[in-house]
């Protein structure tokens, strides 16, 4: 048993050391070079600034002196991640606006994202048609080409104005969430269906399937509970990998469809040069990405027995 | 070699002469249009339509090809030379320094390609040699990554420790011996992330941080066509199409590099 605590300890660290090292390497890009936020904004020679006023809304901002640095990452550790240099308000009030539509957008994404995946993956793992098969095998690397931004403009061109199933502006709630919903999982579910397909195959070639076979077991049996149990580990890492498309993914589509949330914050935050929003997105971005690959690895034992020994 | 690769191949090659030598393929100009004939659907006179102001929407997306083609280049360019580099580094000297190169490439592959792109962007500025960077910057962890297993692999190798048995200087070892077989998977992962600079470059350009306008760049071709969606499909769903088969060309011909059959 203090194997494997020793193992989850030394995970733990890692991600935390990842994280620290991602906070840092972006704070020396976006608060300590040259041409900041803050210059941009008040060097204007009409505000009539003198350099001691600009160092002075600097030292405010917290972003001056030798201290900056710690002070700027014990205020993460406390979730207070200064403030918007745009708008002057605290980052982490915008961020908590803008969190819940997208965590709801990205979820449901994710959730499709892994049901056409395993769709397609089972499709064309077990159809005898070979024409079928190979369109099947091709369905991974075309969503995987198609750009984000033209599919959400080209859903909302089909469902929007040619058929009329989805209004532009209005309706429920579900019908507002369906078309970004789509754009969004389309590219996430390539990886997870291609890795998908490839390890049933894998496991399907292994000698142990004949050998369940010959002892009578059912197609149904051997697929569930031997082929499709194999076959997941590797899915499961694939699709938290994806995690990281997924906080990408949702600017383009937040900015397309116009929806309000951390996609849309961050494409603002650019646009404004405000380094304060994007070093916070940056930083959570990381965060959600670690924690939830860390959460896998941890996963493998408690899936695969074979590793329990290798860690204890 | 199978038909969809011969086909990738054709295609490529199509869009790198749309770069080269736009003229011949199409007598519009990309830049001025005809107002008499703006918005005309796509036809005999005006194979992909025109747009808004009356400009040749295929002149403007073979002009176009040279934006995106050059900056599919300088993206891929800054990721291989900058990843290959540190992958060797990390890869042939091992030790402490491959520990901080590999940890310094975990803290990249943490953060998706498009915040890092932004990131960079909100540093230099707007415009396509930027966004080119940019984009070339997301993918340098992969690239150092995957070189660094490859040079692993090759320096234990027999013929690298004959290199060394008989006197060879490390410098010369590697870049006479380890560079050179440790390269095939690198090259497949560039043609990969050639199309994939193509995307990324023109999410960019979409999102308005690329080319400016009238610049037929092909995200801003795609982005400028949204203000027309219930009337001109053709000013989105035809650039976008032409994306998507350059890419899709671009993946198949990096999976048949360093495969026998293709």
């Amino acid at each position: 048993m203090s194997g494997s605590a020793r193992y989850l300890l030394s995970r733990a660290g890692q991600a935390v050391l990842v994280l620290w090292a991602a906070f840092t390497a972006g704070y020396v890009l976006l608060q300590l070079l040259p041409g900041d936020a803050i210059l941009i904004k008040f060097q204007n020679p009409e505000l009539g600034l003198s350099p001691e006023q600009i160092a002075e809304i600097r030292s405010y901002y917290g972003t001056d002196g030798p201290g900056a640095y710690l002070h700027t990452l014990l205020g993460f550790l406390r979730g207070d991640f200064g403030y918007s240099i745009d708008t002057g308000t605290p980052v982490a009030e915008r961020l908590a606006e803008g969190l819940p539509a997208t965590a709801k957008l990205a979820g449901t994404a994710f959730a499709l994202a892994v049901l056409i995946a395993v769709a397609v993956a089972f499709a064309s793992c077990h159809t005898r048609l070979s024409r079928l098969r190979g369109a099947l095998q091709a369905v991974p690397s075309l969503f995987v080409s198609v750009p984000a931004f033209w599919l959400g403009i080209v859903l909302i061109q089909v469902f929007s104005f040619r058929l009329r199933l989805v209004p532009v502006i209005g309706g429920s709630e579900v019908q507002q969430l369906l078309l970004p919903v789509l754009t969004l999982a389309v590219p996430i579910s390539a990886p997870i269906a291609q890795i998908l397909a490839r390890s049933l195959d894998q496991v399907r070639a292994q000698p142990f399937v004949p050998v369940v076979a010959a002892k009578g077991a059912s197609p149904g049996w051997i697929l569930w509970r031997h082929v499709a149990r194999n076959a997941l580990p590797p899915t499961l890492t694939v699709a938290g990998l994806t995690f990281g498309e997924l906080i990408a993914g949702s600017v383009v589509t937040e900015t397309v469809f116009g929806r309000n949330g951390v996609g849309r914050l961050t494409e603002q935050a650019v646009n404004a040069q405000d380094t304060p929003v994007l070093l916070a997105v940056v930083v959570l971005a990381a965060t959600v990405f670690v924690l939830v690959n860390l959460v896998v690895d941890l996963l493998y034992p408690v899936l695969d027995p074979r590793l329990r020994r290798a860690v204890a | 070699m199978r038909p969809g690769l011969i086909l990738s191949w054709a295609l490529i090659t199509l869009v790198a002469l749309w770069a080269l030598v736009p003229g011949v393929f199409t007598g519009y100009d990309p830049i001025a249009g005809t107002p008499a004939e703006k918005l005309r659907a796509p036809g005999p006179g005006h194979l992909f339509g025109t747009d808004a102001v009356g400009r040749d929407l295929f002149a403007r997306v073979v002009h176009g090809a040279v934006h995106s083609l050059s900056g599919a280049f300088v993206a891929v360019a800054v990721g291989l030379l900058l990843g290959t580099l540190l992958g060797l580094v990390a890869g042939s000297v091992r030790g402490a320094l491959d520990e901080i190169v590999m940890r310094v490439v975990d803290v990249l592959l943490s953060v998706p390609g498009l915040l890092l792109a932004l990131t960079v962007i909100i540093l230099l500025g707007p415009g396509t040699v930027n966004v080119a960077v940019a984009v070339g910057v997301g993918s340098v962890a992969s690239f150092a990554r995957l070189a660094r297993s490859e040079v692993v692999r090759v320096r234990r190798t027999d013929y690298v420790e004959a290199a060394f048995g008989s006197g060879g200087r490390f410098a010369a070892v590697l870049w006479r011996h380890v560079l050179p077989n440790s390269l095939v998977p690198v090259v497949a992962l560039a043609a990969l992330q050639f199309g994939v600079a193509i995307l990324a470059i023109s999410t960019l350009g979409f999102l308005g941080y690329g080319a400016e306008p009238p610049t037929p760049e092909w995200g801003l071709l795609i982005s400028e066509g949204r203000n027309y969606l219930a009337t001109a499909w053709w000013l989105t769903t035809l650039p976008g199409t032409v994306v998507v088969a350059v890419v899709l060309a671009a993946s198949r011909i990096s999976r048949s590099i360093g495969r026998e059959d293709g």
